[in-house]
């Protein structure tokens, strides 16, 4: 009954000719299934921003934002400046190994794409890495880094031998998750640009390389942004991959003395791991701490969702007349 | 696929536009080389964590914290290191979360997707395309945490009867986490990219299909499942195929809400069935990152990642292959 009241309150595809379908038990139960999946969606939205806003008010201070986080990892007390910093930090460090590789990227394969078969494979190349789990990733980079051959980016252990642990690690395999994220959306962007776009410009006796620096890449501007934004949302939400690459301190422990060079090669946490280590899971064990630095991080996350938006609400360029 | 005819050999850039090429052709390349190197690298470094135990690898026997443990306390001596690791529950846990989440998943994104292209009211519809991106969006940190904070204690408290926790003491505690809610929590996390995926396939399925179907006198929920699903297949297994890959590699919300027990569920068990905890494969990875350090242990840890890794391209060669091979028949996948 409401079932069929409710649809009948959608104006849907074929206003005109209704009422003179039947309908069957089963359909209607079926509407009542697909409403209450559409509302259950709402309702769990609503319930995780109501609560986090509920307790990210409640427990976040000010002074937390600003105040380092005490040293050890089991100790309570102390803000999360050092976890913002370095989440900052890596998002900065993925997006720009990301953004430059993942246009390079779609470029080639939209613009070049010879031999076609390595093109192909490329390609699914590219989704393989979008297939492959963080924590795997994370596991990979641990691997490789942790050869002497790199010892030179992370703080070394006993004999020797790397940790595999540090900024620069966590940033390099962040920029993998965000990777096909740029990829794809510069793709698209490049596709919408019609052919005669780049006929004129061959006309007007530019190269490929130069129209692509000179017009297709301004032109697909939007699509990057976007692209470099989502890839960041996704670093910024990671947890995986700084939790085995980040080593366990909170606060940044540079490694070596060379200034910003002792930074990106030296450990401390992101706001992810600082939520995980305070929840019950983790050893820091302060719920009030996690919700706080939770609560930032879900701000950070949407701001960048919103931006978003903005960059693709605003008005395209139209290529048609 | 190559967009616009190339200009006229032997212009004055001709040089410069083939080094650009080759630059970018080999940045290309070096993802291809970069997954054969992720290949090589895990399972060369996990291979002596399944050389020792052979096929066994895969089976029952035993439990496997302790082996674990085990493994961590093996002796410094290199040929004294202790191996032996009966993976199965962790197989299957996997399984089980992973397949129970899909399959939920499944459901409520295609109930969701019809109620977003043809029964919601145009702004419910709009309020709903931005929630959907946010359930996408929201950090797995944080649904861990709510989870933990919120969900773990209400099973944990109201919803497992004294009764149940008494029944396995012997063998396990029930303290709420378990599969019931890393499920729940799997679930939602994964749907929303399923249901974006799936509405915008229905969107794209032409007018005059579903409008031959009414014409016929079949309502509006029939059209949609009959004709529009069916349509939009090839995009309902590529949206499963991806959602599967999200779920096997959710590590972090799972080792916090399924119960750090590396124990097979036991359907037998009735209800506490729902309540049993289960450790998948990436979650034992955070669970025991802690003991990458110490070799055997480590290398066990790999061969749980080289498990993962392999999944996943499996995964992503037979979502091409499922999308492929239905393209014929129905709308492109997109």
């Amino acid at each position: 009954m409401s079932a069929h009241a409710g649809a009948r309150a959608a104006p849907g595809l074929w206003g005109r000719i209704r009422g003179n379908e039947s309908w069957s038990v089963g359909d209607r139960v079926g509407v009542g299934l697909a409403w209450a999946a559409g509302l259950l969606l709402c309702a769990i939205a609503a319930s995780i921003v109501l609560y986090m806003l509920f307790r990210g008010l409640q427990f976040l201070s000010f002074s937390d934002i600003f105040s380092h986080p005490l040293p050890g990892l089991g100790e309570s007390g102390g803000g999360f400046l050092d976890p913002i910093l370095g989440t900052v930090v890596v998002a900065v460090l993925g997006t720009l190994i990301a953004g430059p590789l993942g246009v390079s990227i779609a470029v080639w394969l939209t613009e070049y794409a010879r031999p076609a078969w390595l093109a192909r494979a490329v390609e699914s190349g590219v989704e393989i890495v979008a297939g492959t789990p963080s924590i795997v990733l994370a596991i990979f980079g641990l691997i490789v880094f942790q050869e002497s051959f790199f010892s030179f980016l992370s703080p070394t252990g006993e004999g020797a031998t790397p940790l595999g642990r540090s900024f620069f690690i966590a940033g390099a395999m962040m920029s993998l998750i965000a990777l096909p994220l740029v990829v794809g959306a510069t793709r698209e962007a490049l596709h919408s640009i019609p052919r005669h776009v780049r006929e004129a410009s061959y006309a007007l006796g530019k190269d490929r390389a130069s129209t692509i620096r000179r017009v297709l890449l301004p032109a697909s501007r939007r699509g990057i942004g976007t692209g470099v934004t989502l890839g960041m949302g996704r670093i910024i939400g990671d947890t995986a991959i700084v939790f085995i690459l980040l080593g366990a301190t909170l606060r940044f422990e540079p490694n070596g003395s060379l200034p910003g060079w002792d930074l990106l090669t030296g450990n401390g946490s992101t706001l992810t791991t600082y939520v995980f280590n305070n929840s019950p899971a983790g050893e820091g064990g302060q719920p009030e701490k996690a919700y706080a630095a939770a609560f930032v991080l879900l701000a950070i996350v949407l701001a960048l969702n919103f931006a978003v938006d903005l960059i693709t609400r605003g008005k395209g360029k139209s290529w048609t007349r | 696929m190559t967009q616009g005819g190339a200009p006229a050999e032997g212009q004055p850039g001709d040089r410069t536009d083939q080094r650009t090429e080759l630059v970018l052709g080999a940045l290309s390349a070096a993802v291809l080389l970069l997954i054969a190197f992720m290949i090589v690298f895990v399972f060369t470094k996990a291979w002596p964590s399944f050389s020792h135990n052979g096929l066994a690898w895969f089976g029952g026997g035993g439990n496997v914290d302790e082996q674990l443990t085990n493994i961590f306390n093996s002796p410094a001596d290199p040929d004294e290191y202790v191996y032996t690791l009966h993976a199965w529950p962790l197989l299957y846990s996997t399984a089980l979360i992973t397949g129970g989440a899909v399959l939920i998943g499944t459901g409520l994104s295609l109930l969701s997707a019809m109620f977003i292209v043809e029964f919601a009211p145009p702004w419910l519809a709009k309020v709903l395309q931005p929630v959907v991106r946010l359930l996408a969006a929201v950090p797995s940190v944080i649904y861990g945490l709510i989870a933990l904070l919120v969900l773990v204690p209400f099973v944990g408290n109201d919803v497992i009867s004294g009764a149940e926790k008494e029944s396995v003491q012997y063998v396990i505690q029930l303290d709420g986490t378990g599969l019931i809610v890393g499920v729940t929590v799997l679930t939602v996390m994964i749907a929303p990219i399923m249901i974006a995926i799936v509405t915008d396939a229905l969107r794209s399925v032409p007018r005059g299909w579903t409008e031959g179907a009414a014409a016929l006198g079949v309502n509006r929920f029939r059209a949609l499942r009959t004709v529009s699903l069916r349509a939009a297949r090839p995009a309902i297994v590529a949206a499963a195929v991806l959602a599967t890959a999200r779920a096997l590699g959710e590590a972090i919300m799972l080792s916090m809400v399924s119960g750090s027990h590396a124990f097979a569920p036991n359907p037998l068990d009735g209800v506490t069935f729902f309540f049993e905890p289960a450790l998948t494969f990436a979650a034992a990875i955070v669970d025991h990152a802690d003991e990458l350090s110490v070799k055997p242990s480590g290398q066990t840890i790999y061969a749980f990642a080289a498990i993962l890794l392999i999944s996943s391209a499996f995964l992503s060669f037979a979502g091409w292959v499922a999308r492929r091979s239905m393209r014929k028949y129905t709308l492109a996948a997109r």
